[in-house]
């Protein structure tokens, strides 16, 4: 007999295909925000779900900061020729190049921040009105108070002590010319969901998520990937060991954990017995405590 | 760890700080082992910093800046915690400012509401709020904890007492299944672990309860109602005739050979295939998101309803709703907004206030004809079009609306279909 109800991962899915379709039927241009992390992987898988057998009916946005693993520029390229859709990009690069930003200075610069413009630029160019993104509320204190639909006023700004309250399924994405909307179809998922679900639906991931042998350094106590950005530091050496990455962004600040974990069934079982959350390997949310709310003041993802 | 089958149960948590809500919350994250160890290392250094004996768990949290300056919660905030049993979404509530638009919000998706009483100072105003806005809400399971049970010095008599306080008032409130719990957040007491210190209680701890609450009758299984989101047209070589209506089953149950009706303009038609995501399915329920095909070329677009032919909503143009203010600007007389129910929208006018009510003393007043921020009131609407409506109480997803103000966008009320 069926039981009529549905398990927590299949309703944390059903909300999600719920949400992406409502940015679709109430918005004009909306975009998919895709960094080759397992969240907008994840979004990705469910936006195909939510329309087929019609193809996904956004474009991807990549901000690039031009530091980026091989895998995760390869693995982007893959699959929008599999999915056939558009892929936009906004380079930090070109913002450097064009005056629009600056490189930040100092011991720990990292082009995190500068991202925002280039976003934002990005947005504007193209006359996005709803950035679909794969933010989760357990990821980030400043995220748990993220609504499904979120406004940004027409310089990008969130503004958290004044949101619209969002209601049953009752979704409002009305907005001015010149406003956007961030939309988080799994706001409500754990990183142990993305992991589980992952797993459920065999989701293709990057190579760099699961265990392999790699050339690193030891910094701000995580492994962080020798690449041609990387410059040591005093007392630090390079060494061989085999990691995985938790979350993966912008290669000069995403930190790998050592692991033994190269499928998905132990990378399930590794994360359910993790002690850290996953931003914890990321130097970008170390700075200050309030170091993402800042930034998603001013319009960060 | 395998928890496929397990469900997800949402419940709201309403109280102030000075209940030890945050606390309590603290408590059920860290005692269930969903703490990691850098957010335990950051909260005792501000423990420390702050001059705290131990870990204040209620700093687990701490959400914006400005609301850790202040030490009051702003804005609905959501956490997440799972066991072996369940995964739970918790929608922590403030309960100072703005308490009343901040419940219903996060009361709005719940199936439970835990409301926290101070052992020491029994029943007060600010449990009538909370405890009327769960049955306004209708929240399935309401769960009374009386906390600092230690400061009373776990008396059992002290327990009954504010029982018989909560239930004086309570019977005129409309919530099916109430349980209550004597608990100390601090000492953890009956939050997750049994207390040695209340042998007089047989009932289960407070995970206990969220673990067991029976919640899949929740959802109305008897009125189906698929409400369309979007029209789902290929246009690709292998799927070139296909035309499929997705949306997410609001309630009730849809089988393939369904005979269904299209509201508002009641085409009738049949089911004859039901796809969840790439796969067909034979039956779908809520609230699963599916595409369904229909037999009949018929004109069917976002904002209708597709719902089994003897067993149709009401259509109509003027209801009475209880209506949430929820913006600081009051309602204008006459002015004109825009109504969301469903994938539906229309615009709308209130046309009447016909009482408020005063959530303290349960009270209805008719004179004071005012919609300002956390009003609750009954009031009419009139639609420009027919709206295909259920009673809240009989269906929460088609028994909600929400109104939008014109001029500026914000969703400004909430209401209920009486």
């Amino acid at each position: 007999m069926s039981k009529y109800y549905l398990n927590y991962l299949d309703e944390l899915e059903s909300e999600a295909i719920f949400i992406l379709r409502e940015v679709w039927a109430q918005f004009e241009n909306p975009v998919i925000l895709f960094s080759g992390g397992k969240d907008s992987i994840v979004v990705t898988h469910l936006a195909k779900k939510a329309f087929y057998p019609s193809k996904i009916p956004f474009a991807l946005m990549h901000v690039d900061t031009g530091h980026n693993f091989p895998e995760t520029i390869k693995f982007r390229d893959d699959l929008i020729n599999n999915l056939g859709v558009k892929l936009i990009v906004g380079s930090v690069q070109e913002s450097i190049d064009n005056g629009r930003v600056a490189e930040e200075k100092g011991k720990n610069a990292t082009r995190n921040a500068l991202q925002i413009t280039t976003l934002l630029d990005a947005i504007e160019e193209h006359k996005v009105d709803c950035a679909i993104g794969g933010g989760r509320r357990d990821e980030e204190k400043a995220r748990a108070k993220e609504r499904f639909f979120s406004h940004r006023n027409d310089f990008g700004e969130w503004d958290p002590k004044n949101q619209r309250p969002e209601l049953w399924n009752l979704l409002n994405g009305k907005h001015f010319e010149g406003e956007h909307f961030r939309a988080f179809p799994i706001s409500n998922w754990t990183e142990m969901d993305v992991w589980n679900y992952i797993k459920q639906e065999n989701i293709n991931i990057p190579s760099l998520y699961f265990a392999h042998e790699r050339q690193v350094v030891f910094r701000n106590h995580s492994w962080i990937p020798v690449s041609e950005y990387l410059k040591l530091e005093e007392g630090e050496k390079i060494e061989k060991k085999k990691i995985r990455f938790r979350t993966l962004g912008d290669i000069t600040i995403t930190g790998g954990i050592e692991s033994d974990a190269d499928t998905l069934e132990k990378i399930v079982d590794e994360v359910s017995m993790m002690r850290k959350t996953e931003r914890g390997d990321r130097s970008d949310d170390k700075r200050s405590e309030t170091a993402m709310e800042d930034r998603k003041r001013q319009g960060y993802f | 760890m395998e928890i496929n089958n397990n469900q997800l149960l949402r419940f709201t948590t309403a109280g102030s700080v000075d209940d030890g809500k945050s606390t309590l919350i603290g408590r059920l994250l860290f005692d269930s082992k969903s703490i990691f160890e850098d957010q335990l290392e950051s909260v005792s250094a501000t423990s420390e910093k702050k001059g705290h004996d131990g870990v204040d768990l209620a700093l687990f949290t701490d959400g914006l800046k400005d609301e850790r300056e202040q030490g009051i919660t702003i804005d609905v905030a959501y956490r997440y915690f799972t066991t072996p049993k369940r995964k739970f979404i918790i929608a922590d509530t403030p309960g100072h400012i703005q308490y009343t638009r901040n419940m219903v919000t996060g009361a709005s998706t719940a199936n439970a509401a835990v409301i926290l009483i101070d052992a020491r100072h029994g029943v007060i105003e600010q449990t009538k709020r909370h405890s009327f806005i769960a049955s306004l809400l209708n929240i399935p399971h309401l769960i009374v904890c009386v906390n600092k049970m230690d400061l009373v010095e776990y008396s059992e008599e002290r327990f009954n007492e504010i029982i018989g306080q909560f239930e004086e008032f309570s019977s005129k409130l409309l919530v099916k299944d109430v349980r209550f719990i004597p608990i100390s957040a601090l000492l953890g007491d009956n939050v997750v672990n049994r207390s040695e210190n209340t042998d007089w209680y047989q009932g289960g701890t407070l995970l206990n309860i969220l673990e067991t609450l029976h919640i899949s009758s929740d959802i109305n299984k008897i009125d189906a109602r698929f409400p369309v989101q979007t029209v789902l047209r290929p246009q690709s070589d292998e799927h070139r005739d296909y035309r499929g209506y997705a949306g997410r089953v609001a309630s009730g149950i849809y089988r393939v050979g369904d005979e269904v009706a299209v509201l508002p303009s009641g085409f009738t038609s049949r089911i004859t295939s039901i796809n969840s995501g790439e796969q067909q399915v034979e039956e779908a329920y809520a609230p699963m998101s599916i595409a369904i095909t229909l037999e009949d070329d018929i004109d069917v677009s976002r904002g209708d309803m597709i719902v089994k032919k003897n067993n149709q909503p009401e259509g109509e143009q003027e209801f009475d709703v209880m209506l949430c203010w929820l913006h600081n600007e009051p309602a204008r007389p006459r002015a004109k907004y825009t109504v969301m129910h469903t994938t539906n929208e229309q615009r709308a006018m209130i046309k009447e206030v016909v009482y408020k009510i005063d959530i303290n003393s349960y009270m209805r007043n008719s004179e004071d004809k005012d919609l300002r921020m956390n009003d609750i009131s009954r009031v009419k609407i009139r639609t420009t079009h027919r709206l295909m409506l259920d009673s809240y109480r009989d269906n929460r997803n088609t028994g909600s609306i929400i109104l939008i103000d014109e001029n500026t966008n914000e969703t400004v009320a909430a209401g209920m279909i009486v």
